[in-house]
């Protein structure tokens, strides 16, 4: 293993090998990244895959935006010998109350004024893309074509592989033990594999970053959360986006193999457990029957969860930790860490090498917690 | 035409798939699981998974028994949803 090194990426999720690949891209030698299990094993490889455009923020349009287009282009940007799944049959998000409606009409207005091409539609409307769909206590509808799904697995290996051919090491099952910090500055990290020795720490590591956090004396707040999913049988091709409901507390998709991916977000005490229950599995069918009738006939085959780290306003922390010199977070991505993961990678390059960030990022710093200037984002499940 | 030994069927699953993986340094049951999706169709690994574990067993030179084996994941089998909304009464249609 390196005993040295420019920069230790700190978990090996989509955000840190993304941003391990465009550091190296870049031009930065000896970058590595550490991983306490095996690649795919965090919230990245057990997430639903979703990626979408359709936010009610300005910064989180722009950054998804952006994501979206890397998404689009990714096989050939890092050369996959394999094929990520990028899958774009849209998110129909669907509104249930009155307040939702308004919501959505502010976030297609504000969705359409920078470039993202959204539209509002009837129930009815609705139908045309989703035949099957049980429009009973459906109000109106929010569709973006753009929006899709990809597979997280080969996204992560495409990165993964691409980091390495430019010289990125990967390390798996190396866990960090501690963060050196000598007078204020990153010195080293401490593993089960032996000391590192670098001046830059980037800490990506999802629903632990508040413990890997702790390591270095920085209070970084979230906190674990599991949200269960499951996976049906494959069958014939009847829905074409993924759709989503904020109040109804649902989302689901059917993949490229034919596969229905389906989740919710119960209200779940803080846990790292990520084991799956029972309860979950009746909530769910009947949230997704309620939706598309059809999903009745429909053979499950597995559950499983993962965790997602929710930050206090459930938006991504980014860029420099000012008490720390060479200290660097990516994380707080509230269950949404997977779509923002390629442009997260730009992003951070950009903050770790001092560049300006192609997008800006200085709202989302860890600092705006004690500053007290939280993010209110109204569209999250 | 090169002969191919299938490992998963459920998910048209090759040995020859599985030993190029290997030999790129994926050696764990769980990457490979992941990569390929052997052992994540319909019959949840029934075949397949004590394939796999023989296989890089052999290939990284150590004893099955030493090999972390990928979860098992609920539910036992497949079962429709209606079945689980029906509760009681469908018990026989599991």
């Amino acid at each position: 293993m390196n005993r040295t090194a420019e920069i230790v990426i700190i978990g090996g999720g989509i955000s840190g090998l993304a941003t391990a690949y465009n550091l190296a891209a870049m031009g930065m030698k000896d970058v590595v990244v550490l991983e306490k299990s095996y690649l795919m094993s965090g919230s990245t490889g057990r997430c639903g895959a979703g990626v979408r455009q359709q936010w009610g923020t300005e910064m989180n349009c722009l950054l998804a935006k952006a994501s979206c287009e890397i998404f689009e282009n990714l096989n050939e940007i890092l050369d996959y010998e394999g094929d990520i799944e990028f899958k774009q049959g849209g998110y129909l998000l669907m509104a249930v109350t009155e307040k939702e409606v308004e919501q959505f009409k502010k976030n297609v207005a504000l969705q359409n004024s920078l470039g993202i091409k959204s539209v509002l539609l009837s129930p009815e409307e609705a139908l045309e893309i989703v035949p099957d769909l049980n429009i009973e206590g459906i109000l109106a509808c929010a569709f973006h074509h753009k929006d899709g799904h990809a597979n997280p697995f080969h996204t992560m290996i495409a990165y993964a592989e691409a980091a390495k051919r430019l010289g990125v090491k990967i390390y798996t099952y190396t866990e960090v033990t501690g963060i050196m910090v000598e007078g204020g500055r990153i010195r080293g990290v401490k593993t089960n594999r032996g000391d590192i020795f670098t001046g830059r720490v980037l800490i990506a590591a999802g629903a632990w970053s508040r413990e890997v956090g702790a390591m270095a004396g920085v209070d970084i707040p979230v906190r674990p959360e599991r949200h269960q999913i499951l996976v049906t049988e494959p069958v014939n091709h009847r829905l074409g986006p993924m759709i989503m409901s904020f109040a109804g507390n649902i989302y689901c998709q059917q993949e490229p193999g034919g596969e229905f991916i389906m989740g919710y977000g119960p209200a779940e005490h803080e846990t790292y457990s990520i084991t799956s229950s029972w309860d979950f599995l009746e909530v769910m069918c009947r949230k997704a029957v309620r939706f598309l009738p059809y999903l009745r006939n429909i053979r499950i085959v597995r559950q499983w969860s993962g965790l997602y780290e929710i930050s206090p306003d459930a938006q991504p922390i980014l860029g420099r930790v000012e008490q720390v010199e060479g200290l660097y977070v990516a994380t707080g991505f509230s269950g949404h860490g997977f779509m923002f993961g390629p442009i997260t990678g730009v992003l951070m390059a950009q903050c770790i090498l001092g560049l300006p960030t192609t997008i800006p990022i200085d709202k989302l710093d860890l600092a705006r917690f004690e500053r007290g200037e939280l993010i209110f984002e109204p569209s999250v499940v | 035409m090169k002969s191919k030994t299938v490992i998963c069927r459920c998910e048209d699953v090759t040995l020859e798939e599985i030993e190029e993986l290997m030999e790129k340094g994926y050696t764990s049951m769980d990457e490979i699981k992941r990569i390929t999706r052997c052992g994540m169709g319909q019959c949840q690994g029934r075949t397949c998974r004590t394939l796999l574990l023989a296989e890089l067993a052999k290939a990284v030179k150590t004893h099955p028994a030493e090999i972390k084996i990928t979860t098992f994941r609920p539910p036992a089998k497949n079962i429709k949803m209606s079945v689980i909304l029906g509760g009681i009464d469908n018990e026989q249609n599991g």
